[in-house]
């Protein structure tokens, strides 16, 4: 059995639960993903389940990706990832991957692409304190020093502006609050990284945080 | 097919009726526990025939919202009385505020969610009059100028 399932963010909204307590959810189309390579030992030096996700217009997909998805015998996927697991052999190519692979009340983490804000100066980007605006001031949101005289340099990694927001962000300990295998829908409680309709990936934990 | 916004719209929607199956279910279990406690052998079981269906009401109105409250393990049915003085339409996240004058004339106020299964009941004592969607101004007022002209001809 794999672990993992690819999925789309669709939005946040909130459920209550069994005590009539309110739970912020987001909702998130998670799967199905379907089988498209299966890598074995003996070929590829490991074992993995290759999915993929995602409808595609067949006019975006190169000629070696086209290939590859008729070899697998699929319509054309977005998205591709391989899935660490120990053991492939339930699954063969064009097999579905649907969200039943979680429960309710099991913790996941949950793997997306963050908001992009663009070149942030260092006052969002790092929580600097800035100067103030007023009372002549010159010093608004300037970063100022950047660094000791006697080293006659900028160390590296010295917080700079720069871009902002738009890496792969992960989130853990997440709970699963509801599966819905009809749809293709699970529902996480509390926020994922990243926009509606941003691609995602979802794993279950194992150890830390038990289930619930 | 991708699917779209309109699925929250439809999980929303559910969750209404499904805020209903909550309240039964936690109302037979709490009929269940004080039957074990009194030692009655039976007790009734209800349905959501029998959750009073709620009221409309808009802001102005004074309403009596009997809502649960939960201490610990056990809960029990807190009533607060005041005016509607705000409202937020947004299906199962619909919510209303009521505010009321405590003793020693210190104004509170408390925020419900409408399809809560915590509500056990509303009910509207007095309808009022008001021009206003947000009755925020009350806030500051005390005594005679914090009243609301009565609705004599409701339309709700």
């Amino acid at each position: 059995m794999v672990d993992t399932i690819l999925g789309r963010k669709i939005g946040m909204t909130q459920i209550f639960n069994d005590r009539g307590e309110v739970v912020p959810v987001t909702v998130i189309e998670a799967g199905p993903c379907i089988v498209t390579q299966l890598k074995s030992v003996d070929k590829d030096g490991y074992v993995a389940v290759q999915v993929g996700f995602g409808e595609i217009r067949p006019k975006l997909v190169n000629k070696p990706l086209k290939g590859h998805f008729e070899k697998a015998g699929v319509t054309p996927l977005r998205h591709l990832q391989e899935i660490r697991t120990s053991d492939t052999s339930d699954y063969k190519l064009g097999d579905e991957i649907k969200c039943d692979i979680f429960q309710t009340g099991q913790r996941v983490k949950v793997v997306g692409t963050s908001k992009g804000k663009g070149f942030a100066g260092v006052v969002k980007r790092y929580h600097f304190h800035g100067g103030d605006m007023t009372h002549g001031s010159m010093i608004h949101r300037k970063p100022q020093s950047s660094g000791a005289t006697d080293a006659a340099r900028t160390f590296k990694g010295t917080k700079k502006p720069g871009q902002m927001g738009n890496v792969q962000t992960t989130v853990r300990g997440l709970r699963i609050a509801r599966v819905d295998s009809d749809r293709n829908l699970l529902l996480i409680e509390g926020a994922v990284p990243g926009a509606n309709g941003g691609y995602i990936t979802i794993q279950r934990l194992t150890g830390g945080r038990r289930d619930s | 097919m991708a699917l779209g916004k309109n699925i929250i719209t439809d999980i929303e929607r559910a969750e209404i009726v499904r805020s209903g199956d909550i309240w039964v279910n936690n109302e037979n279990r709490r009929r269940e526990i004080e039957a074990k406690e009194k030692k009655r052998k039976e007790w009734e079981t209800v349905s959501l025939e029998n959750r009073v269906a709620l009221p409309k009401f808009r802001v102005g109105d004074t309403v009596r919202v009997h809502a649960k409250v939960v201490e610990g393990d056990k809960e029990r049915i807190q009533v607060f009385e005041g005016v509607v003085i705000a409202q937020n339409h947004s299906l199962n996240r619909e919510a209303f505020t009521v505010r009321k004058i405590s003793h020693a004339a210190v104004g509170v106020e408390r925020g419900f969610l409408l399809h809560s299964p915590r509500i056990e009941k509303i009910e509207v004592a007095r309808y009022g009059k008001v021009r206003r969607a947000k009755l925020y101004y009350l806030r500051g007022k005390v005594g005679k100028s914090a009243r609301i002209k009565e609705d004599r001809y409701p339309t709700r």
